[in-house]
């Protein structure tokens, strides 16, 4: 059974693009781009990995990051956050809030497989 | 005619220099001999040469006799002036100083803008502009975190590029990829690059915006106190019920439309061919003009600080407060210190707020032998009518004038600060004072 990744983003484009990717790397791909039922998806689909854009209309991806980890049922989901921001205090607000690895834009292809690979546990 | 001579006051200090000299030079250009000039104020030859020399300290009742004499304003003998250009070089220095783990000698900055002025002015300037581009720069990188049009703007490009990067390296990685996905692709492709190009004009002409729509240099309280020091705090338009027409643009405009919506509110109910006949009767004194005219005293207080100059009024200074202490208003007085960030806490207007409704009176000296000393008249009121279940909203307000010299007083150089003065000074970076219980921080001057 192929596992599962959540993929969490609201620009069309790239989902179709990190779609096409995680799927050919053996992935199940679910996509989700409304922040406001993001942590809900994520607790219905129980999703091996989950991408996490930070920027999503309704929810940011910081705060849907922080429902999940008060949440038992998703504290421990690994999450790959994506940010268009590189600042530091956006690396550690991140990492403060649960996020078990963050990525900037624009990103490899192939270095989001290989964090998603890595986080879901090889 | 009997000569006056004080007390032997401290060597000639770095401070002591400028009103020595003022006073020499001005002697001279009337053809006064200095035997002439002091006989006609009542002192010795000899002292006034020393006076001349620095060697000697001046103030009160003998400075005014000789400014007189000279046909002079005290103002232009005093140290004023100097003090708000030394104060300037040392703010000036004090940010920059401690980044650069320099230590200039502080206690010679008099002598350093005595002898070399234009230097002396430049670095004030300087210290002026950095100031401004560090606000700047602080306000921008605020805008970078918190502007949400400016955080849009950037996602999108970003997205854009994140979206070419992805499906590019999808077609070079991919040769064979069948013929729906390529073109599947290259249509996303194009479309982003589209949308990419957009968002990067629209990008450039946000950053490119004139200063009307890029933050000011100076913040909107600033740039409305520029605008109200540039009339000298008095509102012809405001004083007849109307208000200015020539407001300054932005934030800034309607931080003096409030002002002068509340300065005409004063107006109208202190008129000011009335109020300031009142005023030189009553000798400026606020409690006796609030009784006179059964207003409240911070009414009073601006009122006096909207006289215009002259005409019999003394030079004022107008200091309103919230109960953070945040300064909301200034209308700066010669030589008093009091920065919109960073004000002493010791100075009578954040007393007030302690104890709303009491009217405060208090003389204010600081640092330094000759500096000036202020009388200061504050009180703290509520901003608007009490409402059930929210916070009261408090503001004080203090008006400063400066403290006249005792004339009953037989010294001609009082003490310096006078027993019951507060103890006041400027930012505590700036401030010698030492000890003080109210220092928040260490000072460049220690």
């Amino acid at each position: 059974m192929a596992r599962r990744v959540l993929l969490i983003e609201d620009e069309p484009n790239i989902i179709e693009a990190l779609s096409f990717i995680l799927t050919r790397d053996g992935w199940t791909v679910h996509t989700h781009a409304d922040g406001l039922t993001a942590a809900a998806r994520v607790k219905a689909g129980s999703p091996e990995v989950v991408v996490l854009d930070a920027m999503l209309p309704g929810r940011s991806g910081f705060d849907i990051l922080r429902d999940l980890r008060a949440d038992p049922a998703t504290a421990q989901v690994p999450v790959l956050m994506l940010t268009a921001r590189g600042q530091e205090k956006d690396r550690e607000l991140a990492l403060r809030l649960g996020a078990t690895e963050f990525m900037t834009k624009p990103f490899a292809n192939a270095e989001v497989v290989a964090e998603v690979r890595r986080l879901a546990g090889g | 005619m009997s000569e006056r001579q004080p007390e032997r006051g401290p060597e000639r200090g770095p401070e002591r220099q400028p009103t020595g000299i003022r006073i020499r030079e001005r002697r001279q250009e009337r053809g006064l001999r200095q035997a002439e000039l002091a006989a006609s104020v009542g002192i010795s030859p000899s002292y006034l040469n020393l006076i001349e020399h620095g060697r000697r300290r001046i103030g009160g009742k003998l400075l005014g006799d000789i400014a007189r004499a000279l046909d002079l304003d005290p103002a232009a003998l005093g140290e004023g002036p100097d003090r708000g250009r030394l104060q300037a070089l040392r703010a000036a220095v004090a940010g920059v100083a401690e980044i650069a783990r320099i230590a200039p000698e502080m206690s010679r900055a008099q002598d350093f803008a005595d002898r070399f002025p234009g230097w002396a002015a430049l670095v004030s300037v300087q210290g002026t502009r950095i100031a401004a581009l560090e606000r700047r720069v602080t306000e921008l990188s605020g805008r970078l975190s918190h502007d949400r049009g400016l955080a849009q703007a950037l996602h999108r490009v970003l997205s854009g590029v994140t979206s070419i990067r992805a499906t590019s390296s999808i077609l070079v990685e991919n040769p064979d990829l069948d013929r729906d996905w390529r073109d599947r692709f290259l249509r996303n492709i194009l479309a982003d690059s589209e949308g990419l190009a957009e968002s990067s004009r629209a990008l450039v002409r946000f950053l490119e915006a004139p200063e009307s729509v890029a933050p000011e240099a100076a913040s909107p309280r600033e740039a409305a106190g520029a605008w109200l020091d540039a009339r000298d705090h008095h509102l012809p338009e405001a004083e007849a019920g109307g208000m200015p027409d020539d407001l300054p643009e932005g934030p800034a405009g309607r931080i003096v439309l409030d002002w002068a919506a509340r300065y005409a509110e004063d107006a109208a109910a202190l008129p000011l061919a009335a109020f300031a006949g009142a005023a030189r009767e009553e000798a400026h004194d606020p409690a006796r003009l609030a009784r006179r005219f059964r207003a409240p005293i911070d009414r009073v207080l601006r009122r006096l600080a909207a006289l215009p100059a002259g005409q019999g009024h003394p030079a004022t200074g107008l200091a309103i407060c919230d109960a953070s202490g945040t300064l909301l208003h200034l209308k700066a007085l010669d030589g008093a210190d009091l920065p919109r960030a960073g004000a002493c806490p010791l100075w009578p207007l954040f007393e007030a707020l302690a104890q709303p409704g009491r009217a405060l009176r208090a003389h204010a000296a600081l640092p330094g032998e000759d500096a000036p000393r202020f009388l200061c008249h504050a009180v703290a009121s509520r901003r608007e009518e009490p409402d059930w279940g929210r916070p009261p909203l408090v503001e004080a307000t203090m008006l400063l004038t400066p403290a006249p010299p005792d004339p009953a007083s037989p010294d001609p150089a009082p003490p310096n600060p006078a027993p019951d003065d507060r103890l006041v000074g400027p930012t505590c970076r700036l401030c010698p004072r030492d000890p003080c219980p109210a220092r928040r921080e260490p000072s460049i001057l220690a």
